[in-house]
C-alpha cells in the first residue's frame, strides 16, 4: 500500500463531515472504517486458512462446500397434538425440505407429562406434546426413519426422547445403525442461557456421557449433542460471547467423556455444533470462521485427536429470532433473507429460516413456505453456493475472524482461572456477561443508539398487525391428557413398575441409563415416570435469583 | 423522602426465557424502583404470594410460553380473592393484540407486546401510582 496514497486518504477523513451514527457491531464493538492489508499483515494463509476440507479448516468443512452438496434445509417444527405435527411434517417434505427438526412443548421439555398440574396452559403451545411413545408413533407416521435424518430440539430428557425414537424405528423394521439425526442434548446452555434443566449439572454431564458411549457403539450415524449457542445469543450475549461458551461447553463434553475413557476420535466425530445467525453481517460470517479454526486448532493441539473427522466443527444454524419485530412484520422476511445469506457465507451445515410472524407465535404454514422459498432463493437463484468461502482474504473480515478468536482464547483463560464451565455456572459468570450484554443493548434501542426499524424508527403510525396468527386450541391440552389417561389402563403396568425400579437402580449403581431407559421406553413408561423416577436420585437444580 | 415503588418481576409457569425479565427489572431498578425479582418457574399461587409478603405496589408478570391467558386470570382471581385492591397487575412478553385486549377487559393493567419501550412502562407504572389515591409516603 501507498503509504503517501494512505496519508492523504486519512486527511481526508479527517476534515469530512460523517454521519451520526455510532459505528460500532450488533455486539458493541468498534468497527474499522477502512481495513487494508496492514490489518492482517501476520496472517498466514496455510497457517491459519489453508483449503476447504484441510486444516484448520477456517474455509469449511469439506473439499466442495456446496458444489459437493448443499445445505441442508431444515424447517424446526412442532405444534398441538402429534397428529398436527405429524401433517406439518409431511407438508415441509412435500415442499422440498430436506430434513426434519422437532419443537417439543414445555412440559415435555421440562420432563413433565400433559396431566401434570405444572403442565397447564402450557400443553402442546410451544411445540408437539410428547409424554409417552404411543405419542412418538403418531408424530412419526407414515415417515419412513431410515430415509429422513431428524433433529429434536430436547435437553434435559434428551435420553427419554431418543429412546423413544429408537423405539418408533424398530416398530418401522429400521435398525439402530441406520438412524441418522441429532439430539440437542446440551445441558450446559441451559444453566447458562435457556434455563430448562431438571438436574444438577455433575449427573446431568453423566447422562450425556452415557448417551455419548451408548451411541458410539449403536447409533454411528446419530450426532450426540448439538452444541448450541443459539439460546446464548438469543439471551442477549454478544457474537463473542456466543462464540466462546459454546466453544468452552463443547469442550467440557469432551473433557467429560475423556474422564470416562472414551477415545476421542471415536466420539468427537459425532458432536456437532448450532450457532445463531443475527443481524450484523460480517460479525458473524467470522465467528463461523472462526469457531471452525479454534476448535480444529484444540481438537489436535490440546486434546490430541489424531483423524481428521474429529477436528471438523459442523454446524446448523438458526437466524436470530430475537432479531425479529412484531412491528411490520413483512420486514422480517428481508432480515431473515440477510441473516441467511451470513450463515451460507459462513459455511453452515444446515439452516433454519424463522418466519416472518414468530414474535407473535408458532408460524403459520404460508409464513414457513416464505422462510423455506428463502433459503431456496439463496440456493438457486444467488450464485453464492458456486463458489467457497469468497470472502476470505478480505482485509476485514480476516481481521474479524482473528479478533473473534483472541476474543475467545481470553474467555477460556477467564472460565479455566475459574476452575472450568461447571464451576463459572455456579458462580454465574457467564449468567452475568450476558445479562450485562442484553441490558446494554436494550438501553441502546431505548436511547435511539440503535435504530430497528419499525420499531424506534420508520415506525408505521397507528399500525394494526394484520397476520393470520396459529392458534392453538385448548383441546389439544384435554385430548393429550385424555390419551395418556387411557395409555396407562391400557399398558402393563407392573412391567412399567419394575422398569422404572430398574432405572432407578441403574442411577444408583452408576450403570449406563441407555438400555433400561430404550426398555422402560417401548413398555410405554412416560417422560414423567422416568424424569420422576431420575429425580429421586439425582435431585432437581436451583439456580441464584439475582439480576 | 418519597416511597420508592416496589415491583414485584415475576417469571410464571414453566417457561425459562429470562432475558426479558433481567432487562425490565434492570431497568425498574435504574428508573427508580425497589425491584423484587422472583427467579423462574413461579406458580400463580407463588407469585400472589411473594406479592403480599413483600407489600408490593406493582406485579409485572413477564411470559413468553404462550400460557398468558391461562396465567393472567388465574393471578387476577388470586389477587381478588386476598383483597389486593390496590396493587398493579401488569406484564409484557408474546402476546397478541387480541389476547392483549382480552386480558385488560378481564381487570389486568397495561400489557406490553414485543417491542414496547421500557420507557413507557416505567412511565406508566409511575402514573397509575401517582393517581391510585392514598397509600404510601
Amino acid at each position: 500500500m501507498d503509504p503517501k496514497a494512505f496519508k492523504r486518504w486519512q486527511q481526508e477523513v479527517a476534515k469530512a463531515k460523517l454521519r451520526d451514527a455510532k459505528f460500532i457491531t450488533a455486539s458493541g464493538e468498534p468497527v474499522e472504517m477502512l481495513a487494508t492489508p496492514e490489518s492482517i499483515k501476520d496472517l498466514d494463509y496455510d497457517r491459519d486458512l489453508g483449503l476447504p476440507g484441510q486444516y484448520p479448516f477456517t474455509r469449511g468443512v469439506h473439499a466442495t462446500m456446496y458444489r459437493g452438496r448443499l445445505w441442508t434445509m431444515r424447517q424446526f417444527a412442532g405444534f398441538g397434538t402429534p397428529e398436527d405435527t405429524n401433517r406439518r411434517f409431511k407438508y415441509l417434505l412435500e415442499n422440498g425440505q430436506t430434513g426434519l427438526s422437532v419443537a417439543f412443548d414445555l412440559p415435555t421439555l421440562m420432563g413433565r407429562d400433559a396431566d401434570d398440574p405444572w403442565s397447564e396452559g402450557e400443553v402442546g403451545v410451544c411445540g408437539v406434546s410428547v409424554s409417552s411413545l404411543r405419542d412418538m408413533e403418531i408424530l412419526f407416521d407414515g415417515i419412513p426413519l431410515d430415509k429422513v435424518s431428524t433433529s429434536m430440539t430436547i435437553n434435559s430428557p434428551a435420553i427419554i426422547l431418543l429412546a423413544f425414537y429408537i423405539a418408533v424405528a424398530e416398530k418401522q423394521g429400521v435398525k439402530q445403525e441406520q438412524l441418522r439425526g441429532t439430539v440437542q442434548n446440551d445441558i450446559l446452555k441451559e444453566y447458562i442461557a435457556q434455563k430448562e434443566y431438571i438436574f444438577p449439572p455433575t449427573p446431568s454431564m453423566r447422562i450425556i456421557v452415557d448417551m455419548i458411549e451408548y451411541c458410539t457403539e449403536h447409533l454411528p450415524q446419530w450426532n450426540t449433542i448439538s452444541i448450541s449457542g443459539y439460546h446464548i445469543r438469543e439471551a442477549g450475549s454478544t457474537a463473542l460471547q456466543e462464540l466462546a461458551f459454546t466453544l468452552a461447553d463443547g469442550f467440557a463434553y469432551i473433557e467429560a467423556a475423556l474422564e470416562r475413557g472414551l477415545d476421542i476420535d471415536a466420539f468427537a466425530p459425532r458432536l456437532s455444533f448450532f450457532f445463531n445467525s443475527h443481524n450484523d453481517f460480517f460479525e458473524e460470517i467470522a465467528k463461523f470462521r472462526a469457531a471452525r479454526r479454534i476448535y480444529a486448532r484444540r481438537m489436535k493441539e490440546k486434546y490430541g485427536a489424531k483423524k481428521e473427522s474429529s477436528w471438523l466443527l459442523r454446524f446448523h444454524t438458526q437466524t436470530a429470532g430475537c432479531t425479529l419485530t412484531a412491528q411490520q412484520p413483512e420486514n422480517n422476511i428481508v432480515r431473515v433473507a440477510y441473516q441467511a445469506l451470513a450463515a451460507v457465507l459462513g459455511g453452515t451445515q444446515s439452516l433454519h429460516t424463522n418466519s416472518m410472524d414468530e414474535t407473535l407465535a408458532l408460524p403459520s404454514e404460508k409464513a414457513v413456505k416464505i422462510a423455506l422459498r428463502t433459503q431456496q432463493i439463496l440456493a438457486y437463484e444467488t450464485g453464492v453456493p458456486h463458489t467457497i468461502d469468497p470472502l476470505a482474504g478480505s482485509y476485514f473480515v480476516e481481521n474479524l475472524t482473528n479478533k473473534m478468536e483472541q476474543g475467545a482464547e481470553e474467555y477460556f483463560r477467564k472460565i479455566e482461572e475459574l476452575g472450568g464451565v461447571i464451576p463459572a455456572i455456579e458462580k454465574g459468570l457467564f449468567q452475568r456477561e450476558i445479562a450485562e450484554a442484553a441490558y446494554r443493548y436494550q438501553l441502546e434501542i431505548e436511547n435511539n443508539d440503535r435504530y430497528i426499524v419499525g420499531v424506534n424508527a420508520f415506525q408505521d403510525k397507528d399500525e394494526k398487525i394484520e397476520i393470520l396468527l396459529l392458534q392453538i386450541s385448548p383441546e389439544v391440552e384435554q385430548e393429550q391428557v385424555k390419551r395418556l389417561q387411557q395409555l396407562k389402563r391400557e399398558r402393563d403396568n407392573n412391567k412399567v413398575q419394575s422398569l422404572l425400579k430398574e432405572l432407578k437402580q441403574a442411577a444408583i449403581e452408576n450403570r449406563n441409563l441407555m438400555p433400561v431407559i430404550i426398555e422402560a421406553a417401548k413398555a410405554y413408561a412416560t417422560v414423567g415416570e422416568m424424569v420422576n423416577t431420575l429425580k429421586e436420585v439425582f435431585g432437581e437444580y436451583q439456580e441464584p435469583t439475582d439480576f | 423522602m418519597e416511597k420508592k415503588i416496589r415491583v414485584l418481576v415475576a417469571k410464571a409457569g414453566l417457561d425459562g426465557h429470562d432475558r426479558g425479565a433481567k432487562v425490565v427489572a434492570s431497568f425498574f431498578r435504574d428508573a427508580g424502583f425497589e425491584v423484587i425479582y422472583s427467579g423462574l418457574r413461579q406458580t400463580p399461587q407463588m407469585i400472589v404470594q411473594t406479592a403480599m409478603q413483600e407489600d408490593v405496589d406493582v406485579i409485572a408478570i413477564s411470559i413468553l410460553s404462550g400460557a398468558h391467558m391461562t396465567v393472567f386470570p388465574k393471578i387476577l382471581k388470586l389477587m381478588k380473592e386476598n383483597k389486593m385492591n390496590d396493587i398493579l397487575l401488569t406484564g409484557g412478553g408474546i402476546m397478541s393484540d387480541d389476547d392483549i385486549e382480552k386480558l385488560q377487559a378481564m381487570g389486568t393493567g397495561r400489557l406490553f407486546g414485543p417491542g414496547s419501550s421500557l420507557k413507557e412502562a416505567v412511565e406508566y407504572i409511575r402514573y397509575w401510582y401517582e393517581n391510585k389515591g392514598a397509600k404510601g409516603e
